[in-house]
Formats: structure tokens, C-alpha cells, sequence
């Protein structure tokens, strides 16, 4: 160590292999709900008499007690930065969900979206005061297009699985203007859980595709199931294998030469952005989900907001509104009647999608620029592939890899151990990581979804890789005794032990009640 | 004299004369785990072999249950509703879904027995 003459360091001293969580866990307080908390008289402020007056409610005032607790202000503060603190997210662990893409949020994204001239903004302002806005749409709009190749763009979908909707009524729209009724969609078994349903919601039959041993669409099965009703296909590539669909060239040409439309599902488009244009691929339409690939605060953190592009066999029956650009005006396009609407099927929602995320979503596409975001797509697959090369000796790949940017595995190496792919997650838990995604996708028995995102460094991707090969090789050496097995105790450091999920799924109780309250709290909470 | 058959997507059929009482295997249950809702078809439905004809649930996933042959609902087995866990205790016998009055008895001819069934299970 270097020091100085007071004996103190001059440099920090090396770091140690650090827990990805924090020192504290035995200071997780038990939390009770605010309702429990009150002590009758107890309160934050002392509010002046109020002065006379004469009701005019009449027999609408409330006779009865409202039930609120009563609490001092330090209680209240507290309960709620607790409950705060029990929210785990990306921006305290790494979160390797697979499917969901948790990747950093940039601060220079909220940076501008807290901007005052966009902040403030009232969708209902008269166009002439919201030029910036409407030119920052326009501006997105055309990065979305530039970006997949594809001659049109929707903004409104308020997220991924609304996008989804969207481009399936855009290729509804388009079969009745050709005065067809086609009313078969086919979805491989390799697809996001969500295209079957968008499908089913807009009224199409459902027809699944089975996968290839490699976890990729089966060309011949594709072939046998076309026909004359046959709408479209909702492909999704990257598969949810985390697989670049190979044929997909090859499926395009199948599904048009058919009569159909490709939807592609550009979910996991984070892996190709920079480098594959869908467009090239012969994608009729697709969503982005800004959140994965434009990294868009996601699950609580934000409003979804799911972008679609268009081919223009499609293009003219995008919905409204959009924004239009004549000369150095913007104008937006919001009515049927408006010759700029083309066949527009119509509207999706109320207003024009979701502003902030619009904001949050250009910065970064600016701030990345182009060789940015190849290289976005680029560390997220060499982060995947990083994981899937170091963990496949003892955990076991159902599909060879390399893969796109999620890494998967399935339960075969737990053969005869006894332990499960949930009792994993549930030590991981204990070791200070968010699981992985478990036993999805459904084609792969026991699956563990791994995630990385390009946001991780190379020190946290070993620090997981290391507790991941702790587990599998303790889990194979053996647990002796059932009733001492720790797999089967996980999570010990948590709040609440291995909750009954099957209890709360048969017998849910959905209503909190409280076990000795007064009246008044019981009828509060009816 | 009953005669048991299974199909490749694991449910069992029952045949007796032209009623077959159907469920899932006990591989299935066991595959599944903890089964916590199932959705049972209404009595008069009539469905092809291979449509969907219930949807039966676990703490791991949902999986649609498929008619073994075509047929019309006689009666279904509304006990499971309250108690889905049946179906993990008693998945061949107490735990049956629903019964079909059959319309094509040579649809059976594309079904396992018992033998083929555990032959092709132990293969997956």
C-alpha cells in the first residue's frame, strides 16, 4: 500500500470481489400496510378550525368515518422510502430477465424529456405552439424508418403488444381493400407469447408452427399450412430462443408468394439494430418496443410505447395521428377526412403516443449515432454469447450456439439432482441477482432465460457467471439429505421465505381485510 | 370392456361403446406441476379431433387440452373447478375432464395405447 507521512492511502486499495447486493440485508424491516400503522389521535399537522359556514351538500355529505390512519409525518415518510427500497430494478442490480431487455436508462434521455418545452406541453395546444414537439416526432419517425428500411411509421401504439395490434389490423385493413377474406394466421411455436393473442383479438384463427430441433421455424411445416385464407405470419426474430430465424428470407417469399403479409415481431430488434434492416428481410410491418432497444424506462419506470413500421404495401393504412412536414411546418394529420390520411384504419388512442418516450428514445438514437448503435446491437449479442460459452460446460444449451442476445438453457443438467430450475432462481435470489427468466420459452423443458444487455460491464457479467457455476456445480454434487437440501429453503435472506404458489393461485384472497380494526377501517376498505 | 388410448400431446381417452371419458396423462400432471384452474367445456359442445376443448393451468404455465376425437360433451367433470389439484392426484382415474359421445370411432385408429404411449413418452 502507498501512503503518506499521516499513514493514510494514497490509492484506493484494489477491489475485493464484491456481493451484487448490499451489506444490509438483516435491516430489511417487515412493513406493515399504512392502515396498520395508525394510532387514533396521532397527527402531522394541525390544520386551522375551519370557519363557519353553511354546507350546501346536503344529504350527499358523508356521515361516516373516511378511515384514514393517523400518523405522524416521520411515519409516513418512512413507509414509503421502505417500500421504495424493496423495489429491485436496473437501476440498483443487474437484472438479467430474458424477454424483457432491462438495460440502463440514460440520465441524458430524462435530461431532456424534464426539458420544460416538452414537459409542459398540453396535447391539446394548438399545433402553431407545439412545432418542436411535433418536429421531434417527425424527426424520431424518420430515424425508425431510416433505421429498418421501411417506408412508414407509426408512433401511436401506446407499447409493444398495442403495436402488435396495430400492425395486424393495418394487414386486416389491407386484405378487405384487395376485397379478400382471409382469416388463418400462422405463428411458429418459436414466436413471443403475445402474437397468438393479438392475432385471436383481432379475430384471425391461430395456427401454431412447430419448431426444428435448432429452435427455428420448420420450412416444410411452414409450406403445408399455406392456403388461400392464409392473412399472414407473426414471426418474431430474434426468436425467443434468442435465434437469428435463418430462413427467415426464405419465409418471406413463402408467406407472399401466398397472398399474405410478414409481421415481424421486432421486439428483440436491440440484437440487429445498425445491422439488419427488417425491411431487406421482406417485413410488411413490425413494432419496436422503444424500451428495448431504445432503452426507455420499462416495467413501472415508464409508459410502453410501441412504434410501427410499415412496408408500402401497408404504409397507406397506418392509423392517425401522424405528423406531416410541409415546408418547415408540421402538421398533424388526425381525421379520416384529411386527404393526407390515405386509407388510415383509424385511430388507436386518444392524443399521439407516448411524448416522453419519444424524447427519452431520440436522444439516445442521437446520442449513439450510428456507429453506436451497431455496436449496441453488437456488445448485447457478445454479452450473451459471453454467458452462453461460459456457463454451457455445467449448465446444459438446448440449441448450439452461438445465439443472438439472450442466452438459454434448459434443465437437462439438473437430470436426477433433484433440485429445479425454480429452486435456482430462488438461490440466485440469496446470492443478490434478480433471476432469469424460468421455464419460458414453453418449447424448452425447465428453460432459464439469460439477458445481459449491452449495459454490463465484463466484471458484473462474472460475477454472475461465477454464482451461476457455483449453483449448477453444487446442485450436481449433490444435496443429501431432502428435508436439509438448501436449494429447497431458498430464498433465506428475504423478507418473506419460498412463498406457496399454488395456494395463492387455487385459494387467492384478492381483498386486504384487517384481522382487528375499527368499523370504520373494515367499511374503508369494502 | 373399456379400452384405454392416449395421444401425442398427452391426454388418455377412455372408450366405452360410443363415450369416452377423457383427461390427461399423469406424465402431463407431473410435467405441469401444481395444477391450479382448469377450464372445462360446456355439456352439447361438439368439436373435431385436435380442436381445443379445455385449458388447464399450472403454477408454471397454461396449456390448452385437445379433443383425442371428435365428438360431442355428454358431461364434464365440474369438481375440477373447486379442486384442480385432482388432476395432479388422480390424473387417470377421479381427475377426467370431460366425457364425449364419439362420432367417428375410426378416429381411434391414430390414437396409442397404453404400451405405445409410455414407449413414446420415455423417448422424449
Amino acid at each position: 500500500m502507498t501512503m503518506n507521512t499521516h499513514g493514510r492511502p494514497t490509492q484506493p486499495a484494489a477491489p475485493t470481489g464484491h456481493a451484487n447486493t448490499g451489506e444490509h440485508r438483516g435491516m430489511i424491516l417487515e412493513e406493515p400496510l399504512i392502515f396498520e400503522r395508525g394510532t387514533p389521535g396521532r397527527i402531522g399537522v394541525d390544520l386551522p378550525p375551519v370557519p363557519a359556514h353553511k354546507s350546501r351538500l346536503g344529504s350527499a355529505s358523508r356521515q361516516g368515518q373516511i378511515g384514514l390512519p393517523d400518523l405522524a409525518e416521520p411515519q409516513v415518510v418512512r413507509h414509503f422510502t421502505r417500500l421504495s427500497q424493496k423495489n429491485y430494478g436496473i437501476d440498483s442490480v443487474f437484472y438479467p430477465l430474458g424477454s424483457c431487455t432491462m438495460k440502463h436508462n440514460p440520465r441524458l434521455n430524462e435530461k431532456m424529456a424534464r426539458l420544460p418545452g416538452f414537459a409542459d406541453l398540453h396535447p391539446l395546444q394548438p399545433t402553431a405552439t407545439t412545432q418542436g414537439a411535433l418536429g421531434l416526432m417527425h424527426e424520431l419517425a424518420h430515424w425508425l424508418m431510416t433505421l429498418t428500411g421501411m417506408a412508414g411509421v407509426t408512433l401511436a401504439p401506446a407499447a409493444g403488444a398495442h403495436g402488435e395490434f396495430c400492425g395486424m389490423a393495418a394487414i386486416k385493413a389491407a386484405i378487405r381493400a384487395r376485397g379478400e377474406k382471409r382469416t388463418r394466421v400462422l405463428v411458429p411455436e418459436s414466436a413471443h407469447g403475445t402474437n397468438p393473442a393479438t392475432a385471436a383479438a383481432l379475430g384471425f384463427t391461430v395456427d401454431a408452427i412447430p419448431a426444428t430441433a435448432e429452435g427455428r421455424v420448420d420450412l416444410d411445416a411452414l409450406k403445408a399450412k399455406l392456403g388461400p385464407d392464409v392473412a399472414g405470419i407473426m414471426l418474431t426474430n430474434p426468436n425467443t430462443c434468442g435465434l437469428f430465424e435463418r430462413d427467415i428470407i426464405a419465409i418471406a417469399d413463402l408467406i407472399h408468394g401466398a397472398g399474405g403479409y410478414f409481421y415481424c415481431d421486432g421486439a428483440n430488434f436491440n440484437a440487429i439494430v445498425g445491422r439488419v434492416r427488417p425491411a431487406d428481410l421482406g417485413v410488411d410491418c413490425m413494432h419496436i418496443n422503444l424500451h428495448k432497444t431504445f432503452s426507455t424506462p420499462h416495467g413501472g419506470g415508464g409508459p410502453g410505447s410501441g412504434p410501427v413500421v410499415f412496408s408500402k404495401a401497408l404504409a397507406p393504412f397506418a392509423p392517425l395521428p401522424f405528423v406531416q412536414k410541409e415546408g418547415e411546418a408540421c402538421r398533424l394529420i388526425e381525421s379520416k377526412a384529411d386527404k393526407a390520411a390515405g386509407q388510415s384504419f383509424g385511430r388507436m388512442k386518444a392524443f399521439h403516443g407516448q411524448m416522453g418516450m419519444f424524447i427519452r428514445a431520440l436522444s439516445y438514437i442521437l446520442s449513439h449515432g450510428a456507429d453506436g448503435l451497431r455496436q449496441v446491437a453488437n456488445d448485447a449479442v457478445l454479452n450473451a454469447n459471453y454467458i452462453l460459452a461460459r456457463l454451457q460446460d455445467v449448465m446444459s444449451a438446448p440449441f448450439a450456439g452461438p445465439c443472438m442476445h439472450e442466452a438459454l438453457f434448459d434443465d437437462r443438467f439438473l437430470k436426477d439432482t433433484g433440485v429445479t430450475t425454480l429452486d435456482i432462481a430462488k438461490m440466485l435470489i440469496d446470492r443478490g441477482y434478480h433471476p432469469m427468466t424460468m421455464y419460458f420459452p414453453l418449447v424448452v423443458p425447465g428453460a432459464f432465460l439469460i439477458e445481459p444487455t449491452e449495459t454490463e460491464s465484463r466484471e458484473t457479467l462474472d460475477g454472475f457467471i461465477k454464482t451461476m457455476r457455483d449453483l449448477a456445480q453444487q446442485a450436481k454434487a449433490g444435496t443429501g439429505n431432502a428435508n436439509a437440501n438448501p436449494f429447497k429453503q431458498a430464498p433465506e435472506h428475504t423478507p418473506r421465505r419460498r412463498l406457496d404458489e399454488t395456494t395463492a393461485a387455487r385459494q387467492p384472497i384478492l381483498k386486504w381485510k384487517p384481522e382487528a380494526a375499527p368499523d370504520y377501517i373494515a367499511s374503508a376498505a369494502e | 370392456m373399456s379400452r384405454l388410448y392416449f395421444t401425442k400431446d398427452h391426454e388418455w381417452l377412455r372408450v366405452d361403446g360410443d363415450v369416452a371419458v377423457c383427461g390427461i396423462s399423469d406424465h402431463a400432471q407431473h410435467a405441469l406441476g401444481d395444477i391450479v384452474y382448469v377450464e372445462l367445456p360446456e355439456a352439447g359442445a361438439k368439436y373435431a379431433q385436435g380442436d381445443q376443448a379445455a385449458v388447464v393451468e399450472s403454477a408454471k404455465a397454461a396449456s390448452e387440452v385437445y379433443a383425442p376425437a371428435g365428438g360431442e360433451i355428454v358431461e364434464v367433470n365440474g369438481t375440477l373447478v373447486n379442486d384442480p389439484s385432482l388432476v395432479n392426484n388422480a390424473a387417470m382415474t377421479d381427475g377426467w375432464f370431460f366425457k364425449l359421445k364419439l362420432s367417428d370411432a375410426g378416429e381411434l385408429g391414430s390414437l396409442m395405447d397404453e404400451a405405445a404411449y409410455d414407449a413414446y413418452v420415455k423417448s422424449l
